[in-house]
């Protein structure tokens, strides 16, 4: 068995290697990437949305229909891991029982992450609003709420961890960050404009423009994806260490 | 100057790919991917992406072990293959 999938791998890898000799070298300027997408969105993307970070630009303004996808994906596969683990029973023979779990962490730990929490999670709001003008954005910055969270868990018992987000706010805050990503694109549908073009929250916000307008879209947007990324990763965590049950965990 | 350190990243990064793969122990085998994740994020700086490289240190380095960590604790630490 072994040796047939050694064979398909190598195979499969023969077949990347020589197609991947046809793609056009690193950095190459003459690219059809380079050539017209890259230089559009060098070129226009300070003066259509006023974002100097092109990368943010790009993925919540140009490309927002892949990343809305994307933070589709986050929801589904944390519902997904949800739906699997919640049935399990307790006396299941893949899973493994414990026989100690530490009753409680000690005060050092404890202190430590009283004082660490909330700098992680004030780096984590300027990830996400600074994320038009600095490396960052709403998935990051989720990310880093996520994991605040997970270490309030670690260092409080999951119990602990649970009391800032129960099951029921954690599926609530994912479906309203998707929610709220897809809104945004539908009020923009509300005024003619096309799904999650956001000059057209011009008309909404007071005192924009449609530059500043699509500013605005893309932190709005970077909210959404914020709320899914943190609750559903915070989710997994639980389900991971509490096998489902969401008592007693790591 | 920076080929050097290029190539050290990506040695380094080969070497713990497949020590990851190789070992017996599942919790060294997860601290070793995280170090494998921490070194691809060097590699994204140098390249000048900032945004993959923070993305791969908060998901890559950071969360996947903690939940590799935590499924290893409800499941089985040594592997029989």
């Amino acid at each position: 068995m072994k040796l047939i999938a050694g064979i398909i791998a190598s195979i499969l890898a023969c077949l990347l290697i020589s197609v991947a000799i046809e793609l056009p070298r690193f950095g190459d300027p003459h690219s059809p990437a380079n050539e017209y997408v890259a230089s559009y969105y060098l070129e226009n993307a300070y003066k259509d949305g006023h974002v100097p970070n092109v990368i943010t630009s790009v993925l919540a303004d140009y490309r927002s229909f892949d990343t809305m996808f994307e933070t589709c994906v986050v929801f589904i596969a944390g519902v997904g891991i949800m739906a699997i683990l919640f049935g399990t029973s307790k006396k299941s023979k893949h899973a493994v029982q414990i026989k100690s779990l530490p009753s409680n962490n000690s005060v050092i730990i404890q202190t430590a992450t009283r004082f660490i929490v909330p700098m992680m999670q004030l780096f984590a709001f300027y990830v996400v609003a600074h994320g038009h003008y600095s490396p960052g954005g709403g998935f990051q910055g989720g990310v880093v709420l996520a994991a605040s969270l997970i270490l309030l868990a670690l260092a409080f018992q999951l119990k602990g961890g649970l009391a800032f987000m129960s099951k029921k706010a954690m599926i609530g805050y994912a479906t309203a960050g998707v929610l709220l990503y897809a809104g945004i694109g539908v009020v923009c549908m509300l005024y003619k404009a096309d799904f999650l073009d956001y000059s057209a929250l011009a008309y909404v916000l007071p005192s924009t423009d449609k530059v500043m307008a699509r500013s605005h879209g893309m932190l709005g947007v970077e909210i959404g994806v914020t709320l899914t990324v943190m609750s559903i990763l915070f989710g997994i965590y639980t389900q991971l260490a509490s096998n489902g049950h969401m008592d007693e965990g790591l | 100057m920076i080929l050097a350190f290029n190539s050290v990243i990506l040695l380094l990064a080969l070497v713990s790919a497949i020590t990851a793969l190789q070992i017996k122990d599942n919790l060294s085998a997860a601290i070793i991917f995280g170090t494998y994740s921490f070194l691809l994020c060097l590699a994204w700086t140098v390249m000048g992406a900032v945004d993959v490289a923070f993305t791969e240190a908060t998901v890559g380095a950071g969360v996947s072990t903690i939940f590799l960590v935590t499924t290893i604790f409800r499941t089985l630490r040594r592997t029989s293959d």
